[in-house]
């Protein structure tokens, strides 16, 4: 009984303690920033339903092929990731195959009406320094129509939700500013295997070359997101894809409008990156304390054979 | 020449060159331990085992880690976490023991200062056990750098900045144990060395002389009674072993230790699979960037008591008080005077002492992690200020006290 009693005593210092330093410093330092379920409650509603036959003909005409390729309809501008990079000002423009179903509809509309205020940087930008994205202004018909329209046709062509991996989610939303190194992705792409030096030497200054436009077009190198699961867990980066603005206000980084299912599909690539073994540890974990249970079973049965003879 | 004869068997073998049965006498059958103890007294056994697992861990991540500030960060975080086989779990248990081992080696100690086992013939057993606790922090803080992460550099550069000693701008002390003038290249591959050759050696050649030192003044036990050793042994050995005040270490005492081995390790592994981020720092995830301060350094928890002695000061006295804290333990067996060997509980004042001082610890140790602002700064200054006159009012205290 007696040992139970010190046993109490040892654990409620060991967990007041704990509690001190761990859960209650950290949420000092880190206040809490509630998700707001990727809403996009600030942006407003599709108010006309869009007919994606008539937003082909105005994603088309609109110049959107300008810049974006469309891989999965066949459309390519032509360039390789830096040089698309380099013309279109700092950053590669995102191909357009699956937007409809990565990002949000609302964030979509807006996006495509003004590219800044979608993305919550509009401190950065002015009508001297214009987004590099060009707004569209309408094809001379109902705007708003034209705008679900092309939305529309974006969610018509895009591949449904259940075939958008992790990797594809993250790559499109994420991976043309941010490299992640465990999965071997530069900013450019995936980094392919070369035979010879020279070739990967080519590639690896090409990403130099980029790495210094997205420099210049957002002021800093984005980090890698190699560790991020693990340094900033995920509900941080859940709540920052969300609004980095509520995170760290006045950052260059552009809310990217990701739908709730990408938002989950981008934490576990970047859980895939940092925490490569989780399912390993949870099956070891399992095998690891049955074999403690049965260890400590027969360490206690032994103790009561010995001290039979001692008390 | 000594004279041997043909061995019986290969025991009678060894034991001619050996004395292997004497060993065994000596080591273990006839090592005699108080009956009178609780599962406390197995915390030794407990820190045996996890140093064994830290060292153990520690060799097979020591075959994949790479010191060099280009390639340390990867190496561990990816290499041994996504390449090598089970890498991740030699990681784990690596940083999980490394910090258990502070709360164990924290409640061996208070322990002993709850049931004065510090004194009257036991102050070597405390004074080898406080070195050990400095070698312990070595290793611990040589360990941190390895990764090379943001805490690795930033916590690096504020503790070598001590050796400055204040206003007395030693800078030259400090760039010397850098080898730079910021952690660099030089830094880590010495912290390296420390990490994975010196202190180790220090801590096994410690661990060698706190278990001599115990041997003559015996264990103390629950109720700090004096007996006669040669008189209950006999009387264990004549085969009165219920009637003994002692038992053998093995298997009598082995047999309980290794029943609280067995709880501890289900604890310990539940920590190692579900539970270890407090040993693994979120902003140590970040490789070092010497332009990059972040924006809460803290060092683990195991220090932050020390930290915090050092933090509410002006940087001088600051200073002054940190090296006191420092140093202060190891006197403990001089400044508590009273004769008495008994339980905190049953020595008046320093019943009030002892509990104090856990609760004052405590509030240094979340005060040093929590930012230094406010109302944090304020019960940190305080608990800084109890802690020093805690151990200033030990000795009256314990001169007070009645002699039993």
């Amino acid at each position: 009984m007696k040992e139970f009693i010190i046993l109490g005593v040892v654990t409620f210092f060991s967990l007041v303690t704990y509690y001190l330093v761990e859960p209650y410093a950290h949420h000092v330092m880190h206040p809490h920033v509630d998700s707001k379920h990727f809403a996009y409650a600030d942006l407003p509603a599709l108010e006309k339903v869009g007919n994606a036959e008539d937003g082909a003909n105005t994603f088309m005409a609109g110049g959107c092929i300008g810049c974006h390729n469309v891989e999965s309809i066949g459309m390519m501008t032509g360039m390789d990731a830096l040089a698309s990079a380099q013309a279109f000002g700092g950053v590669n423009p995102p191909d357009l195959s699956n937007a409809g179903t990565i990002y949000d509809e609302k964030f979509l509309a807006d996006l495509i009406r003004n590219p800044a205020h979608a993305t919550m940087v509009e401190h950065k930008f002015s009508d001297v320094k214009p987004h590099p994205m060009p707004p569209f202004y309408g094809a001379g018909g109902d705007m708003d129509q034209e705008v679900a329209d092309i939305v529309a046709y974006l969610k018509s062509i895009a591949k449904p939700a259940e075939e958008i991996t992790p990797a594809m989610a993250y790559n499109n939303a994420c991976g043309r500013c941010h490299s992640l190194k465990y999965e071997g992705w530069t900013q450019m792409g995936e980094k392919p295997n070369f035979k010879y030096k020279k070739d990967e030497l080519r590639y690896d200054a090409n990403v130099l070359e980029y790495q210094e436009g997205v420099t210049k077009y957002m002021g800093k190198l984005p980090p890698d997101l190699s560790m991020y699961y693990k340094s900033r867990g995920a509900h941080f980066i859940e709540t920052f894809i969300e609004d980095p603005q509520t995170h760290l206000a006045g950052t260059a980084m552009p809310r990217v409008g990701v739908t709730a299912d990408s938002a989950e599909k981008i934490v576990e690539h970047l859980a895939d990156s940092a925490d490569t073994k989780r399912v390993e540890r949870e099956s070891i974990a399992k095998n690891v304390m049955i074999y403690l249970l049965i260890f400590t079973i027969f360490a206690y049965l032994w103790k009561r054979q010995v001290w039979k003879e001692l008390h | 020449m000594a004279h041997f004869e043909k061995a019986k068997s290969i025991h009678d073998w060894l034991d001619q060159r050996l004395a292997i049965d004497k060993v065994n006498k000596v080591m273990q059958t006839e090592y005699w331990i108080p009956k009178n103890i609780n599962f406390l007294w197995a915390m030794g056994m407990v820190l045996v085992i996890t140093f064994m697992m830290l060292l153990v861990s520690g060799i097979f991540l020591l075959m994949y880690y790479q010191p060099n500030i280009a390639t340390a960060f990867d190496s561990v975080n990816y290499t041994i976490m996504r390449e090598v086989e089970f890498g991740w779990l030699w990681r784990h248990v690596h940083a999980v023991a490394a910090s258990v081992v502070f709360l164990i080696i924290y409640i061996h100690m208070f322990t002993g200062i709850y049931y004065g086992s510090y004194k009257k013939g036991r102050e070597m057993i405390w004074i080898s056990g406080m070195l050990l606790f400095v070698a312990f922090s070595a290793e611990a803080f040589s360990g941190y750098m390895l990764p090379w992460g943001q805490m690795s550099y930033w916590a690096g550069m504020v503790i070598t900045n001590l050796f400055s000693l204040g206003s007395l701008e030693m800078n030259g002390i400090v760039e010397w144990i850098r080898g730079d003038y910021v952690p660099a290249q030089a830094f880590l591959t010495r912290f390296f060395m420390l990490h994975v050759l010196l202190v180790p050696l220090a801590i096994m050649a410690l661990i060698g002389i706190h278990f001599a030192a115990l041997r003559i003044p015996h264990v103390n036990n629950q109720d700090g009674d004096e007996f006669d050793y040669d008189e209950e042994s006999a009387k264990y050995l004549a085969g009165d072993t219920k009637g003994s005040k002692v038992i053998r270490f093995a298997n009598d005492f082995l047999s309980k230790d290794l029943f609280v081995v067995a709880v501890y390790l289900i604890f310990f592994f539940y920590l190692v699979f579900w539970n270890y981020g407090f040993a693994m720092d979120p902003v140590n995830f970040d490789p070092a960037d010497g332009l990059k301060t972040p924006a809460h350094i803290y060092p683990e928890w195991y220090f932050l008591w020390s930290y915090e002695i050092l933090r509410p000061f002006s940087k001088d006295i600051g200073l002054m008080a940190f090296g006191f804290a420092q140093v202060i333990f190891v006197l403990l067996p001089f400044l508590d005077r009273s004769p008495n060997v008994a339980p905190a509980n049953r020595r008046g004042p320093f019943a009030i002492w002892f509990w104090l001082m856990i609760v004052d610890l405590i509030a240094l140790t979340a005060m040093g992690k929590l930012p230094p602002e406010g109302i944090f700064s304020t019960i940190g200054l305080y608990a800084a200020v109890t802690f020093i006159a805690l151990w200033v009012a030990l000795p009256f205290i314990t001169m007070m006290e009645k002699k039993k």
